[in-house]
């Protein structure tokens, strides 16, 4: 799901981005203001986060600049308890007392009115408060610090370089985002937190006139929670084989160079052959599937059906998890949900309900051992705390439970991409993200993708085009023979993962070496109209 | 001041703000909104809130040197300098050779889309309209998780042209999932109106029991081509990607399901049956929209698909202007014309067919086709001989809406609707179309 970014934000100059936000002080007497006028008001529990959201987008396509936007959005959103219900109250541009106490009040009594349709109380995990701490992303190169014009450059330069190596179109766009969030609440804890997120990437075109066909390709780029340090490029980052693939640096000239010239390829590759086939998918491709068939069903408020009037429920039911036995994938399977990953775009200090970020085992050697829980689900799956996964994409959003970081496990044995194809009969090798499907419990799912090579008795022959494979989960988690070693592990994510009503945003992260699963379904997907 | 503004209070402000500005031209957009939600899972209410929100833009330009910003801050100071900023910002801006400038004063369409009885609707209010809902599902033992959201706001413009416009609206929807306990049965209901008093929690919620009760027991059947009757909620998710598509531009550029061979588009070509007609209409009385876009440019009616031939494609002011034909802006509704057949109608009607009441997660895979990929989801059914014999387990679908509008052989009546995908609104006509082509099965429930 790709939504677009908050609604309510307002465009500011680029220099008015560097101006700081509130003084810490300032925003802790606010936040004071907001709890005690909550408590007064009959809450049990309140937190309240103060929140300035920056974000820049510069948007070109050929030679123009489309767009440059940068974006400002500052208020508070304050969150209850009362009767046992909850509670909550966004307010645009506050900065005095009144205003924050009025939208307090306005959370309890939202509270109250609903608390007349609950029969059974919110609970909430124990939390110690932590009093006055802070957390910056630990990044080398300030997005923001860096001159439109030297990103405008970037950008101008890329898209000349796709057009010179045979693209028809260029789209490409630089996205920055930084959240200065504060959070308080009446367990004690004032948290600063300084988190930042940037993504780089673009979409070449390549037509066919005479056939009236065309064909694209998109970036390998990974959005990261890096700063402007992403885009410097260093050859240890790369990774080198039938096309270069990046790490914790990105060479978007070299990527845009290579997409214009495979984008055309794309147009007199063979259709694939449906049947089954190996496939060995890059990181830059399985990120989505980890994404989708292991990060969304062991999502606690899915699996009790917190979300089952949208995103759904999950077959990764409490049962399974009680047997201690269930299969979720071979035993090359280990799969780890992180909130502290370095350059991951989910770590931060504390979640946005004041808990400290961890790291813990979803899937330990094939069998389901974990969810993903916030403090008002622990209880249901026997742990004395929340596992720190509480977010809300704006100060103006309600906090619930976001995705982890969820990473495959490396492999243990050393394995290289090239060794791994050597084995391989018939099977097709899948670079980069495509279009994705799922159903609402995460059995059944499709995925296209960027790059598809064909393989024949250990060899690459050539490249295919009309590619996507179907499976479902838990079939094909127990088809991966094989994980490459941990020199071959990357980082792919997305930027805007959908989830809740009113539908929120999240940054999410996913690490994985190249994988291996056997005969897995593949279908065409030309048709005529 | 209220954050909704009338249109005598909304363009006075307008007025004073565009007194500030020094630059060759301007355009002011300014918009108010209030909304409430309330939301539950389990039978209990989980999260709900309310969000009040105000917005001003200014584009400043100098010649083709355009520059925006925006303010949320409503003081007399925060006009000035939002204005002078949107100057700076022209000024520092390359030229946009796009840069069409503003409009002269339009004459709009009437469209009401403003309800006093949705305004006015208060955290009580809200909270009892859901507990009618909940009565029903707890009383039979069923667990309900749904949403409610209502909106009210307005959106005025006023350009250096003296162009200016008005445009108040209210909106509620309501969506619930209701699933059996041992998790073998869903159904789902999702409605959409201007005006709350059209909106009836209760019937609605009838209707995703009906079907949840209804869909235990699914019975698997082989994927492959069949008849099917789509739903206009499982229908809308579909034909909504057509919409999204008329773009002349991409067309002209050869890079959309309109364009074709030779570098031509497929404008006056017949692209579907000829049945089908799709326009849009901001003064459609079930589906009053805004009859201006942002830009101050007049929404008329428009035909896009008139029997089955595109009629006409959006075209930017900029593109309309290098092409030499009428700008035709991206519609703010849309309206799939239909029959007078009822969905049991066509039910009766069919020899073998498969009933679908919803699709989800919707992808497109191939632009170039329109060829999407989904899932049937919340109450999918086997009809045999005119009558439904019973509930089927979901499949995956790969099909294109123009290959599928193509196999097209009954559109009943047209009904506003929810899209699951997007949650625009559109007036949608169920439809029973021949081969179908589903790919795969699924488990879930």
């Amino acid at each position: 799901m790709l939504p677009g970014f908050a609604a309510n934000v307002r465009t500011v100059s680029p220099e008015a981005l560097m101006e700081p936000g509130l003084d810490v002080a300032v925003k802790k007497r606010l936040a004071d203001a907001a709890l005690n006028a909550a408590k007064s008001k009959g809450a049990t529990y309140a937190d309240v986060r103060i929140g300035r959201y920056l974000n820049q987008f510069v948007i070109t396509r050929e030679d123009k600049v489309q767009n440059i936007v940068n974006t400002e959005s500052y208020g508070v959103g304050i969150r209850v308890i009362a009767n046992g219900c909850w509670g909550f109250a966004a307010v645009a541009d506050a900065k005095s007392d009144a205003q924050i106490a009025k939208a307090a009040e306005d959370a309890v009594a939202i509270a109250k009115a609903n608390s007349k349709l609950m029969k059974q109380p919110v609970e909430l995990a124990p939390q110690k408060g932590f009093g006055e701490v802070s957390w910056k992303a630990p990044i080398k190169k300030n997005a923001f610090e860096v001159p439109v014009k030297e990103k405008v450059d970037l950008l101008l330069d890329v898209n000349a370089a796709a057009m010179k190596n045979g693209a028809n179109y260029v789209n490409s766009i630089l996205f920055m985002v930084n959240e200065q969030k504060y959070f308080a609440s009446t367990d004690g804890s004032y948290i600063d937190q300084d988190i930042h997120r940037i993504w780089p990437n673009f979409t070449v075109t390549a037509i066919d006139p005479a056939s009236g066909k065309f064909q694209t390709r998109n970036s390998l780029s990974s959005p990261m929670g890096m700063g402007y340090d992403y885009l410097q490029v260093n050859p240890k980052d790369k990774v080198t084989g039938v096309t270069t693939r990046y790490n914790m640096g990105y060479d978007m000239l070299e990527d845009i160079t290579a997409g214009a010239q495979q984008a055309k390829m794309k147009l007199s590759a063979k259709s694939v052959e449906a049947g089954k086939y190996d496939l060995i998918l890059d990181p830059s491709h399985l990120w989505l599937t980890i994404h989708e068939s292991v990060g969304h069903p062991l999502e606690l408020d899915r699996v009790l059906g917190y979300e089952a009037n949208f995103a759904g429920t999950s077959f990764a039911t409490l049962d399974k998890w009680q047997s201690k036995n269930f299969k979720y994938g071979s035993d090359k399977v280990t799969l780890i949900a992180d909130k502290t990953q370095v350059g991951s775009l989910g770590a931060v200090g504390w979640d946005d309900e004041g808990v400290n970020t961890k790291k813990w085992d979803l899937v330990k050697d094939g069998v389901l051992v974990n969810y993903q829980a916030i403090r008002d689900q622990a209880k249901i799956i026997g742990e004395k705390e929340s596992h720190g996964c509480c977010y809300a994409d704006s100060w103006s959003s309600v906090q619930f439970q976001r995705m982890a970081n969820v990473s495959l496990a490396s492999g243990k044995t050393p394995l290289s991409v090239e060794d791994m194809i050597k084995d391989v009969k018939k099977g097709i090798y899948i670079i980069g993200d495509g279009s994705f499907s799922i159903d609402q419990q995460r059995y059944n799912f499709q995925f296209g993708g960027q790059l598809f090579y064909e393989i024949k008795d250990g060899k690459i022959v050539g490249m295919l085009k009309d590619v996507a494979y179907q499976s479902n989960t838990q079939e094909f988690w127990n088809s991966c023979v094989q994980v490459c070693d941990e020199r071959d592990y990357r980082l792919g994510g997305s930027f805007f993962d959908g989830k809740g009503q009113p539908s929120q945003s999240s940054a999410v992260s996913h690490g994985s070496s190249t994988a291996r699963f056997a005969g897995v379904n593949v279908i065409n997907t030309a048709r005529k109209i | 001041m209220s954050v909704i503004l009338t249109e005598a209070e909304a363009k006075a402000l307008l007025e004073k703000v565009l007194k500030y500005s020094k630059a060759d031209e301007c355009e002011i957009n300014i918009s108010g909104e209030k909304r409430g939600n309330l939301r539950y899972a389990r039978n209990e209410v989980s999260t709900s809130g309310s969000q009040i929100t105000q917005n001003l833009i200014v584009q400043s330009a100098f010649g083709k040197k355009v520059g925006v910003a925006t303010t949320n801050e409503f003081s007399d100071d925060a006009f000035e300098k939002v204005v002078r900023q949107s100057e700076e910002l022209a000024k520092l801006a390359p030229e946009n050779p796009e840069y069409v400038g503003v409009l002269t004063p339009q004459q709009y369409k009437k469209s009401s889309g403003f309800f006093d009885s949705t305004a006015g609707i208060t955290p009580d209010f809200r909270a009892d309209a859901v507990a009618k809902s909940l009565e029903l599902s707890r009383a039979q033992n069923l667990a309900a998780a749904g949403f409610w959201e209502d909106t009210h706001g307005y959106s005025a413009m006023l350009n250096s042209k003296k162009l200016f416009a008005y445009y108040p609206s209210t909106d509620v929807n309501f969506s619930l999932t209701v699933r059996t306990p041992d998790g073998t049965g869903s159904g789902y209901v999702a409605k959409g109106f201007s005006d709350v008093s059209k909106l009836d929690t209760e019937a609605a919620t009838k209707i995703a029991i009906q079907k949840s009760t209804g869909s235990v027991g699914a019975k698997a059947l082989e994927p492959g081509k069949y008849t099917v009757i789509l739903e206009p909620t499982a229908a809308a998710v579909l034909l909504e990607n057509i919409f999204f598509n008329m773009d002349a531009r991409s067309a002209d550029e050869g890079r959309s399901f309109l364009s074709k061979q030779g570098g031509k588009t497929k404008l006056g070509d017949k692209i579907v049956d000829e049945r089908v007609n799709i326009y849009s209409d901001p003064a459609h009385p079930e589906l009053p929209s805004a009859p201006w876009a942002g830009d101050g440019q007049p929404m008329e009616r428009v035909n896009w698909i008139e029997k089955g031939v595109v009629k006409n494609m959006a075209y930017s002011r900029y593109w309309a202007q290098k092409k030499g034909v009428k700008a035709v802006p991206f519609p703010n509704n849309m309206i799939v014309a239909g029959g007078t057949a009822t969905l049991e109608e066509m039910i009766a009607s069919t020899k073998q067919g498969i009933l679908v009441t919803k699709l989800w997660y919707i992808r497109e895979v191939d632009p170039q086709t329109l060829l999407l990929t989904g899932l049937t989801r919340d109450g999918t059914f086997y009809i045999e001989n005119g009558k439904i014999k019973h509930p089927v387990k979901n499949f995956r679908f790969n099909e294109s809406p123009v290959i599928m509008l193509n196999n097209l052989e009954t559109l009943g009546k047209p009904e506003r609707v929810v899209s699951t995908e997007s949650n625009q609104n559109y007036m949608m006509p169920p439809m029973k179309i021949r081969e179908f082509t589903f790919s795969s099965l699924s488990d879930a429930v």
